[in-house]
């Protein structure tokens, strides 16, 4: 791993000011992530800031109802948390649904939002990756891309984006807080947080330099039966092959988004409320799929017929 | 500092203080922040029960307790755990007298090799307390009901935990018969 300087930040404030005074500063939260790529030599930040110890780990109700989860709360907690279990439970299976119990107790809220993709190109330093080493080229085109988007691709990439609690995010129509280097606050919808790789797939959101998220606010509930499904390649810690955020209403996709099929996690409102028979079709259209990746618009299919069937 | 000792590395350029409790005992180190948990507890204090597997956080061997929760110490700087309070498998228990979950591993011939061992056993015990916590897995069929400490609770619990010699069956069997369920 490359050497770097390390500080511990006491406030939100202090740490974007630390991270905007040092090019090639990042801050470490979890960590889960971020470590895995230094010792790979993906990430090689000169500077590492601490955030684990500023607060922000608080869920507090909001004055509109709904829920504000503080970025550095633990995706464990945030999957028991009382009210997220009761109100918000697509989010919770969401979370259960990813890694394991013991990065679960260290992956924070923010930080699973930027976790990078796991396309193995992109681990792999001697292959050529637009979003590890922009205009070298996508070794996934054309390569093994079994695990691969079938939606909103580009010619530049190919890439996932691995979260589950993100999909979940997408579905109950969160919003991102931020702070910037220079203390003031903006939000993002979810929506607008991830981008699609186009030309430039080593952007991945659309936070601006040294912003850092501070929190995750959730809309007042949405009522009906709260279902994640999740496909995978064994039964519990793995990456989705698909998997479906589903809020279903008198037999309706209510709140649909789609996990392990986009650069971002894949809502499709044209087909939240549509005639069940035809979720499937709207959601399926513009899907430009590899050989190698084919099954997932069968298996997005199927699942959304199996999502269905649970709440009915 | 009085009451704690440093493991007597030669200091390394860019070295920072730390000082962590571990199984009980604090220590005050001069590591190099790029240190994993992992390598500060086996490298630095020769406490080698906790083990080096993939090193990427997806095999479990490296699993230790802090305050408490059990994490993946590969994937963790040990600069990140200042004052934080560690428990590895050295803590657990002694050959004469063993923790019972160490005795369950044995009656059950939960193990071949051995490697994966410890981390096994770490992460056990704090399942069995994750499950009396109230939290909940995949598994879980109502969100809003304390889980029950049952063996598909355990084994979707213990997923993070690999064991290349397949153990897995006795493993669950030992985690149960600690847990207080029927195997």
């Amino acid at each position: 791993m490359k050497s770097f300087t390390y500080e511990r930040a006491n406030t939100a404030a202090e740490a974007v000011a630390a991270v905007a005074a040092m090019p090639g500063a990042k801050f470490i939260a979890g960590g889960t992530n971020l470590l895995d790529l230094m010792k790979l030599g993906i990430e090689a930040p000169v500077h590492l800031v601490d955030i684990n110890r500023l607060g922000l780990d608080a869920i507090e109700p909001t004055e509109a109802g709904g829920l504000r989860i503080g970025a550095m709360v633990r995706n464990t907690d945030l999957a028991a948390d009382a009210r997220v279990r009761r109100d918000y439970a697509v989010l919770s299976r969401a979370l259960l649904a990813g890694a394991s119990g013991q990065l679960r107790n260290k992956a924070t809220t923010g930080g699973n939002l930027l976790q990078r993709t796991r396309c193995a190109y992109f681990y792999n330093t001697d292959m050529p990756c637009n979003k590890r080493s922009p205009g070298s080229g996508c070794a996934a085109v054309g390569g093994l891309s079994h695990n691969h988007a079938v939606m909103g691709v580009s010619d530049a990439c190919i890439a996932t984006h691995p979260s589950d609690m993100a999909v979940a995010l997408r579905a109950l129509d969160a919003t991102v807080e931020v702070i910037s280097a220079k203390g003031s606050m903006r939000m993002i919808p979810i929506a607008d947080f991830h981008r699609l790789p186009g030309d430039t797939p080593h952007l991945e959101t659309n936070l601006q330099a040294n912003e850092m998220v501070t929190a995750v606010i959730l809309p007042r509930p949405v009522g009906g039966t709260h279902i994640y499904r999740k496909v995978r390649e064994r039964a519990s810690y793995a990456f989705a092959n698909i998997a479906v955020a589903m809020i279903v209403r008198e037999g309706k996709a209510a709140r649909l988004a789609l996990g392990g099929v986009a650069h971002k996690p894949w809502r499709v409102e044209a087909a939240e409320d549509a005639p069940a028979e035809g979720i499937a079709d709207i959601v399926l259209a513009g899907a430009r799929p590899t050989a190698d990746n084919a099954y997932k618009l069968d298996l997005t299919r199927r699942t959304i017929a199996a999502c269905l069937g649970d709440a009915s | 500092m009085p009451g704690t000792e440093d493991a007597g590395l030669p200091e390394a350029p860019g070295a920072v203080p730390l000082s962590l409790c571990v199984n009980g005992k604090p220590w005050v180190l001069q590591i190099d922040p790029r240190t994993s948990l992992l390598d500060a507890l086996r490298e630095h204090l020769h406490l080698t029960g906790t083990k080096k597997g993939c090193d990427h956080g997806q095999c479990g061997a490296c699993t230790v307790l802090v305050n408490g929760r059990r994490i993946n110490s590969c994937l963790s700087l040990a600069v990140m755990h200042e004052g934080d309070e560690i428990s590895t498998i050295e803590g657990l228990g002694s050959p004469e007298a063993l923790h019972p979950m160490q005795q369950a591993f044995i009656d059950h011939d939960g193990f071949q090799c051995g490697y994966c061992t410890p981390g096994q056993i770490l992460s056990a015990l704090a399942v069995i307390e994750e499950i009396k916590a109230g939290i909940p897995s995949h598994v879980t069929a109502d969100l809003n009901a304390p889980p029950p400490l049952s063996a598909s609770e355990i084994r979707e619990r213990m997923s993070g935990n690999l064991c290349r010699c397949a153990a897995y069956p006795n493993i669950i069997a030992a985690i149960q018969d600690v847990s207080g369920i029927p195997s």
